[in-house]
């Protein structure tokens, strides 16, 4: 062994070369078949791409490093199940350029915090969470309520997102700035175009409490609304989905 | 009067004008002004790299000394400390920022989450990167008793280094990020990367192929070992759909599962590659000089080197055991992961004892001692996370601060303690000093550094544990005992002990910085250091 790692050692191309060679080894292992294997990703119907708004709520989530302290992944374990509710499946982040799942609970987990607390709650209890929960060691984000919301972009991230394999219509692309605008009016107008477009459980209605006005608040708290409520669990096959 | 420009000089220039376009192109099209900014600052470094470089083509070959570079090894040794000090004070902001949360100041930019990156990206990227650019300069001349490569890579790396160090570090307060954890930097920060990554390859392999010794010397493998896996992880990692060239924003190319796995690949063979890997080729190189013994023993070096970089890439799943990641890959993770343990230990071995016959420096030599410290340190961290991998322990120590711990006891006790350790030797090797400024200084360093460590390590051991317990705590009737909230307001004390001990060990950081500044800032060696033939090194 020490005469060929001799010959080895006089070679740098060579050595960085088997270097490479040993180091990737792994990943094409245990990644590669992430993309092949098909149960990877289990089937369960309700899951659709985020609306623009919810995608602009999402990028100010990532933008603001949330995930740095709340998970968004219930572990197949007892006590997370029971505190947060049903495991997370593959699929309900299928959409999810990049993931969230988080490495830290120092608040609990987003997963399914969708529908558990109100639109007003959220608003007050972003702007500032020791008002309403006593101890709590969140930062305040007051000034996303006053922050208005850039769309702008919307149309090119769609489009980047279709890219990177999302299924975007192009109605959907086309129409981003337009949609994520709708979304939050308080007169709920075109509930039924958006309901149309991104499927039933799209949530419509102004959602930061200032009826009118498009902030950043109003984005955060639809993405945080419909977090974990599009997977139809009742319909996912225990059985199918074991890997 | 025209000569040829050298193919090498040809490549830097051509790689400086994609720079030089890319960044005219975003502070062209860019619309939010943080975006903008940073086009700018690329756009001049990379201008001033091409002024500089013509400069150069411009004028007379200048004689290359027949003598080592030091000078930009100086420039790394300075950017690690400013880069430690800044990573360690945001550390420790953020510390009492979980103890007294009314510090969060409720602003965008000075929110933890925003800040959190900056004191990751700062300790291990700027402090960590920097050490092991600027020690990796020293030892692959050393070893190799070959002068750098080339006269300008050496620079355009330091530089570039730091330039994506910048842009990362501004970037986050203002909002900047792709929150793959420790890969925050945005597409065009990476790319930037990307390129100066490629020249540190390049240079590094240039270098070697100069060498004047038949073999290379184990450090430089695991130096080596650092630049390659770092390139592919990188450049995996990183795979990303930009919105367009007006936003820093982009997409990651997968999505959940697929990119989980993807990322904890990434981000667990960024401490089994650069705060690992890089920091054993240190502690190859500088705990055997500074003991003036040879490597203990030249086969556990090579069963040590080749386990780490054959197993590491197989862990990564052990930080997504019980998720939604297929469980095939969850249990090879946790075996691998406890498999890693056999090489990792025989670099432990591999250390003290090469340390055996000169214990008396680990009294009277500090910086011996920082290096010794470390080696227990890096024992320490690799059996506890080997242990934390395995799937029931993983189900008490994940989301907690448990982790945080591990991850300090590795990052606090392993890779700064032998960081300062080698630096306190280097220093005066480098500025060709004497020695340190003051023992007693490197000392008080030392104790403060360990104190801090232990006093951090030991408050996130109880509040992991507590958290873990407290969320799986039932009563009688099979309801939860504590609600979340109460494992929060329970976390206090810890929080409070932990910033202390980090705040004892950001002084311990400048007690070093102002050691090692007046060491430069003292009077040269006497007798000019020789250059020339150096012993030839131990292990072979």
């Amino acid at each position: 062994m020490s005469t060929q790692h001799q010959k080895l050692e006089r070679n740098s191309i060579g050595f960085a070369l088997a270097i490479l060679l040993m180091a990737s080894i792994g990943g094409i292992v245990e990644i590669a078949p992430l993309f092949t294997i098909e149960n990877t990703v289990e089937e369960v119907e309700g899951m659709r791409p985020y609306t623009p708004l919810e995608l602009a709520g999402r990028d100010i989530y990532v933008r603001e490093g949330c995930y740095a302290c709340h998970s968004q992944m219930i572990r197949t374990l007892r006590s997370d199940v029971e505190r947060y509710g049903h495991y997370s499946l593959a699929a309900e982040s299928m959409y999810d350029h990049p993931f969230q799942w988080g490495s830290k609970r120092t608040g609990p987990d987003l997963a399914r915090i969708g529908g558990k607390y109100s639109d007003a709650w959220h608003v007050a209890h972003l702007e500032a969470p020791r008002e309403l929960v006593e101890g709590s060691v969140m930062p305040g984000y007051a000034f996303l309520s006053d922050t208005r919301l850039a769309t702008g972009h919307l149309p090119a991230a769609l489009k980047a997102l279709s890219r990177a394999g999302v299924p975007y219509t192009e109605a959907q692309i086309e129409n981003a700035e337009k949609d994520a605008v709708w979304q939050a009016d308080f007169e709920q107008t075109y509930e039924s175009e958006l309901q149309e477009s991104y499927g039933a459980k799209v949530q419509v209605r102004d959602f930061d409490g200032q009826p009118g006005r498009l902030t950043e608040m109003d984005a955060l708290v639809a993405y945080l609304q419909m977090l974990g409520t599009l997977a139809e669990l009742d319909t996912l096959d225990p059985e199918e989905s074991s890997r | 009067m025209l000569r040829r420009v050298p193919l090498e000089d040809t490549a830097i220039l051509c790689a400086l004008c994609l720079v030089l376009l890319g960044g005219l192109a975003i502070l062209g099209w860019g619309v939010l002004v943080p975006y903008v900014l940073h086009g700018w600052l690329i756009a001049l470094a990379a201008g001033w790299g091409i002024l500089w470089m013509v400069n150069r083509l411009a004028d007379a070959p200048a004689q290359v000394p027949q003598a080592y570079s030091d000078k930009v090894i100086r420039f790394g040794v300075v950017a690690a400390l400013i880069w430690g000090i800044i990573g360690f004070a945001v550390g420790d902001i953020l510390a009492w920022q979980l103890a007294i949360p009314a510090l969060n100041g409720d602003m965008a930019w000075t929110n933890f989450g925003r800040l959190r990156p900056v004191h990751t990206s700062g300790v291990i990227f700027g402090f960590g990167g920097n050490a092991l650019i600027a020690t990796s300069f020293y030892v692959v001349q050393r070893t190799s008793r070959a002068r750098l490569a080339s006269e300008t890579l050496p620079w355009l790396v330091f530089w570039g280094y730091n330039l994506f160090l910048v842009l990362a570090a501004s970037g986050y307060p203002l909002g900047i990020t792709q929150s793959k954890e420790y890969a925050e930097p945005e597409w065009y920060a990476d790319l930037l990367l990307l390129v100066v990554w490629l020249g540190y390859l390049a240079l590094y392999l240039k270098t070697l192929a100069r060498r004047a010794e038949p073999h290379i010397y184990v450090a430089n493998w695991y130096y080596l070992a650092f630049i390659v896996v770092i390139a592919m992880l990188h450049t995996v990692n990183n795979l990303s759909v930009p919105v367009s060239i007006a936003y820093p924003k982009s997409y990651s190319l997968f999505a959940g599962t697929q990119d989980a796995m993807t990322q904890w690949w990434y981000g667990h063979n960024a401490v089994g590659f650069l705060l690992t890997a890089g920091f054993l080729g240190m502690l190859y190189y500088f705990l055997p000089k500074a003991v003036n013994r040879p490597v203990y023993s030249y086969r556990m070096s090579i069963v040590g080197f080749w386990g780490i970089t054959f197993l590491y890439l197989w862990a990564g799943s052990h930080h997504l055991h019980y998720t939604a990641l297929p469980d095939w890959v969850q249990y090879l993770g946790m075996t691998m992961s406890i498999i890693l343990l056999v090489p990792s230990w025989a670099s432990v071995f591999n250390g003290i004892l090469t340390i055996n016959g000169a214990w008396d420096k680990v009294r009277t030599d500090p910086a011996v001692r920082f290096m010794m410290v470390a080696v227990l340190f890096y024992g320490l961290a690799t059996f506890e996370g080997s242990f934390m991998a395995i799937r029931p322990v993983n189900s008490l120590s994940h989301y907690t601060d448990w982790t945080v711990g591990h991850v300090h006891a590795g990052a606090l006790g392993w890779v700064a303690f032998v960081t300062f350790g080698a630096m306190y030797k280097m220093v005066p090797w480098v500025w060709q000093r004497e020695g340190v400024y003051s023992l007693k200084l490197e000392a008080w360093h030392f104790w403060l550094a360990l104190s801090g460590t232990l006093i951090y390590v030991g408050a996130m051991w109880n509040s992991g544990i507590t958290q873990s317990l407290m969320w799986q705590t039932y009563d009688a009737d099979g309801a939860f005992l504590y609600s979340f909230l109460d494992s929060v307001v329970e976390m206090h004390p810890y929080y409070a002990a932990r910033a202390v001990g980090g705040l004892l060990y950001l002084i311990g950081g400048c007690i070093g910085a102002y050691n090692i500044w007046m060491t430069v800032s003292g009077p040269r060696k006497t007798k000019t250091l020789q250059v020339g033939p150096i012993p030839r090194q131990p292990a072979e």
